[in-house]
């Protein structure tokens, strides 16, 4: 049994206190490369959001009144909640076909697409002009019922719900909470369901904001499908991320995880290839379709044209082959290369629609200040950290103490 | 049992769902009624003279800085943060011809139906209003609006959406909007859309030659509060003549009506095949021993 839940169960919540305060303190070494890295930029970013709240949006943004949204909304809100997609993904295999091969890699997704979600929505806070209004679309003074973001917002937040009961288990599991535990376990199975209902919902929604903006993306990437095409892309964006993610915990946190499971990650990441290579075939189908149906031919013989290809050969069906390939040969080295690749190329897709075919034939560019990249990988080492000190205490990728298993 | 209350809880949550929708489709559909008078106003850029009267009187309505003189600016440029309305100079194929850019106040506007909060507002009146108590500062509808007619205050920390607003106060009162209560050409006509459409086609029948047939903004995004009738063709004036002449909104219905259809069908269909594929993992286990 893990140390720190005998610590709280024998003290049988007296004590939780100081054990929570002893859980706060940093554990094992602190001078390490990525801390090194990580702090002098999540200071950095501090400060420039404090300046960003004191002189307003225009003082540390590129945004203009022709680019009214940037890097903020089009990398860490767009991109960030595709990337988050491998749980609904994940829990859809998992509780609802029962695939239990894929049990032990759960937890450690769930946490990430909650956290994903935790901080992109509060990056769309530091986005927002008039922050302090943003409970109006919750409380009910002002529904705003025809919008799409309105819908957005609403599944956000019902969804961050969603995913905090799948994962409150470890939660209870790290307290030493037998009986919120078994209740709280409970709860997993309808959780998932209206998890993947709204992700259904939210990850097409994304990709429905942009409907009405018809004039001001590059016909290339704006069709009446983009809600689809958004939905499909996200099962292979979140599954690459869990590939991606998986391959770093297992060297970073490799004491934590049993010998069994070590064993069973092989077998995972090619079960998850597969899956990657058939999304993204029904992907490259589905846009493959909209550009004869949309007639495009016309638009390929262009700078923007051929960033289309680039994106479309490059970053989707290269991928797809790698995949699909080392899926076929058992190559895991290949399989985190296409997981990068993927990777890039949703990144490179969302950014399109977004930011660079918005407005594509304006003379001016809008490029992201170097201040909004620091406030956006603020957000990413922040979320790292949190991620890291979870996984140090609670049984996400370590097993559950044994006290569970009799817990039923 | 377990299951059967299950299944009202979601019967619940599907009801409480179409009815929050169904109640917005019927809102939808009035703003396109004929039994709505909206009022709008008619820009006639054949009897514009370019004073920018209209400039100076709208800052002055609406508490703005004051126009810079016309020997300081540019001949074209586009509303911002600090001016709802500008009027531009361009040199056409039949001389100088200036015209009045400002929020369009279309029937079915984007920003309103983009809008999460209602903050943007198509009133009974027709103008299209915002209101900062709702507003959360999302910029949804500057990057919906296909005229880019929001604008917004990036160097504030308290930050407005600034647009025409049809001077919206003065409506109330009786009173027509200032650049229209002002022009000294007669260039701006405020009345009901209805009969601004019916004199727009008048004055293009009554003066052949003057106009190009064609009234912008009666079909243009579906129809719009403001009208303008051109000696020339509207491209040469920088508007924009490829817009959709249906409305904006309409482009999402499809993904909204869809929505309470996903959350019946895709609940039912998950739990069907979780209770099906429930003892796939024993069936397993006894394989694996």
């Amino acid at each position: 049994m893990n140390s720190n839940v005998q610590i709280a169960t024998d003290h049988d919540g007296k004590s939780i206190w100081k054990f929570l305060i002893s859980e706060m303190k940093p554990k094992g070494k602190f001078f390490t490369p990525f801390n090194i890295i990580s702090i002098p930029i999540m200071l950095l970013g501090l400060g420039l959001i404090v300046i960003r709240f004191w002189k307003g949006l225009g003082s540390i943004t590129n945004l203009s009144q022709d680019i009214p949204w940037g890097l903020w909304i089009g990398f860490d809100v767009v991109t960030g909640v595709a990337f988050a997609g491998g749980a609904y993904v994940l829990t859809f295999m998992v509780y609802i076909l029962n695939m239990r091969k894929y049990h032990s890699i759960v937890r450690v997704t769930v946490l990430n697409g909650f956290l994903a979600y935790v901080f992109y929505a509060g990056a769309l806070l530091l986005d927002l002009g008039r922050p302090w209004n943003v409970i109006n679309p919750i409380i009910g003074n002002s529904f705003g019922t025809s919008s799409v973001l309105f819908l957005v917002a609403w599944h956000f937040l019902l969804y961050m719900i969603a995913e905090l009961i799948e994962f409150s288990p470890a939660v209870a599991e790290w307290l030493g909470a037998r009986r919120a535990q078994k209740i709280l376990s409970g709860m997993t199975i309808a959780a998932v369901i209206f998890g993947i209902t709204l992700s259904t919902l939210h990850q097409s929604g994304l990709g429905a904001l942009y409907l009405m903006v018809k004039d001001k993306i590059h016909p290339l990437w704006y069709s009446e499908f983009i809600p689809i095409m958004f939905f499909v892309s996200s099962i292979f964006a979140g599954l690459s991320m869990v590939i991606f993610e998986g391959s770093i915990s297992h060297k970073v946190f490799f004491k934590q995880i049993s010998e069994k499971n070590h064993k069973a990650q092989k077998g995972i990441i090619l079960g998850l290839s597969k899956i990657c290579a058939g999304a993204m075939f029904a992907y490259f189908f589905l846009q493959l379709l909209v550009f004869i149906h949309g007639q495009n031919w016309t638009l390929i013989n262009s700078p923007m044209g051929y960033w289309w290809l680039l994106e479309m050969v490059g970053f989707v069906l290269l991928p797809m082959i790698l995949f699909f390939v080392s899926y076929r040969t058992n190559n895991l080295t290949m399989i985190k290369v296409a997981a990068v690749v993927t990777m890039l190329g949703v990144i490179l897709n969302r950014l399109n629609v977004t930011v660079i075919g918005f407005k594509w034939d304006m003379a001016i560019r809008y490029v992201p200040s170097w201040m909004e990249l620091v406030v956006t990988l603020a957000v990413i080492f922040t979320e790292i950290w949190i991620f890291r000190w979870v996984i140090n205490r609670m049984p996400v990728l370590r097993d559950s103490p044994s006290w569970v298993n009799t817990n039923k | 049992m377990g299951l059967n209350r299950r299944n009202f809880f979601k019967l619940l949550g599907v009801t409480g769902m179409t009815l929050a929708v169904g109640k917005d489709a019927k809102a939808a559909s009035d703003s396109g009624n004929n039994d709505v008078e909206f009022y709008g106003i008619m820009h006639d850029a054949a009897r514009c003279k370019g004073c920018r009267g209209c400039e100076y009187d709208c800052a002055d309505a609406h508490g703005l800085p004051e126009p810079l003189p016309s020997k300081d600016i540019p001949a074209v440029r586009t509303t911002n943060e600090t001016s709802n309305t500008v009027v531009n100079t361009y040199q056409t194929s039949k001389g100088e011809v200036f015209i009045k850019r400002q929020c369009m106040h279309c029937n079915e506007p984007a920003c309103a139906a983009a809008c999460l909060t209602q903050a943007m507002h198509k009133t009974k009146m027709g103008p299209v209003t915002w209101d900062g108590n709702k507003c959360m500062g999302c910029r949804y509808c500057m990057v919906s609006c296909p005229f880019d007619s929001p604008k917004f205050e990036y160097h504030s920390a308290n930050p407005k959406i600034q647009k025409c607003d049809m001077c919206y106060e003065r409506l109330r009162t009786g009173e027509p909007p200032a650049c229209a209560f002002n022009c000294p050409n007669e260039a701006l006509l405020y009345g009901k859309r209805r009969d601004l459409i019916a004199e727009a086609h008048k004055r293009i029948v009554e003066n052949p030659g003057l106009y190009v047939d064609h009234v912008y903004g009666e079909r243009e995004a579906g129809g719009t509060g403001w009208l303008y009738l051109s000696p020339v063709p509207f491209e040469e004036l920088g508007m924009k003549t490829t817009l959709l002449k249906s409305s904006y909104p309409a482009l999402t219905k499809g993904f909204l009506y869809s929505v309470p259809s996903i959350f019946v069908l895709v609940p039912a269909f998950l739990l069907g095949l979780h209770q099906s594929t429930k003892n796939n993992h024993l069936k397993e286990e006894t394989e694996d021993e």
